[in-house]
């Protein structure tokens, strides 16, 4: 868990989570999440049918990603919310990189917690994920 | 949506934890997990989106004998999906892409806990995209319960319908 005194506002944490994500990545997560959805795993059904130019990962396999980055970071069992957005698609060979910049540090009734604002972006610089989340701290 | 006993088990905590590259041990070894504060296996935070597996009637999942399964065989798509049920824990894909997703963590989730899940409609409004005509949005609100009937994750899903495939 993060320390109050060797924390302050502005401070950031990034790491890449996928470097070059792979097909059998995107599997991976349809198996343990149970999303079969064929957008992320037929690339015959997705391009033909669906008309996208490849499979795509799941939203929630970018939330998982960025929430190992942040898990990493305020602690195991600290979050008390994680919200996303996901603004744009993630594809197979893509690059990721999550980062939390903290934005608040306030009192709760059950004690102290921190604000994050969460960005994850891909190679180009384009932001897939925007999103925030509050963890507990240690005061 | 409802979910009457989603299983929180270590072995699928391990893989859904593989599957989002994460290697902390606390997802997957016991002995290490004992020492830490939980006392043992917690969940990784968006571990509740896969009570899909515990929906008998998702339909992102293709049945046993494949029937209706809108997937791809020899030829590039089979069956229409068949129905609209199922929500995935809180929206996304069951209304076409997943726009949002807000989880509210009010205990820790662990392994061995046995959950049950209701899901609500929320709001629902309309936009207009460059990228891929008019979307639909409509919020999903799942509550997920553990065995003592404590509310343990609040998730909230907004999926989108697009009026065609989204332009990248």
């Amino acid at each position: 868990m993060l320390k109050e005194n060797e924390i302050k506002v502005g401070d950031t944490h990034s790491s890449v989570l996928v470097e070059d994500l792979k097909r059998t990545q995107i599997v991976q997560y349809a198996g343990a999440s149970g999303d079969y959805n064929p957008l992320h795993t037929d690339e015959i059904f997705t391009t033909q049918i669906a008309g996208y130019p490849s499979v795509f990962a799941h939203g929630m396999l970018s939330m998982g990603l960025t929430g190992t980055m942040l898990t990493d970071y305020v602690g195991d069992g600290a979050l008390k919310k994680y919200g996303v957005r996901f603004t744009n698609q993630v594809w197979p060979g893509d690059t990721l990189t999550g980062k939390a910049t903290i934005i608040e540090i306030r009192q709760e009734d059950d004690g102290k917690v921190v604000d994050l604002m969460i960005e994850t972006t891909n190679q180009d610089n384009v932001s897939v994920i925007t999103g925030n989340a509050t963890a507990k701290i240690e005061s | 949506m409802a979910i009457d006993k989603f299983l929180v088990e270590a072995s699928h905590i391990m893989m859904f934890a593989r599957s989002v590259g994460d290697a902390n041990p606390i997802y997957h070894d016991e002995e290490y997990a004992k020492g830490t504060d939980s006392g043992g296996i917690i969940a990784p935070p968006t571990f509740a989106q896969s009570s899909a597996q515990f929906d008998p009637d998702y339909f992102l999942r293709p049945k046993i004998g494949g029937e209706g399964w809108f997937g791809s065989g020899k030829e590039a798509t089979g069956s229409k999906p068949s129905k609209d049920s199922g929500g995935g824990g809180g929206g996304g894909a069951a209304m076409g892409l997943h726009a949002e997703q807000h989880f509210e963590y009010h205990m820790t989730l662990k392994a061995g806990d046995v959950l049950t899940a209701t899901t609500k409609p929320g709001n629902s409004w309309e936009k207009e995209s460059k990228r891929a005509g008019k979307l639909k949005f409509s919020e999903s609100v799942t509550e997920y319960r553990n065995q003592d009937g404590e509310l343990v994750i609040t998730a909230t899903g907004v999926g989108v319908q697009t009026e065609r495939a989204v332009d990248s």
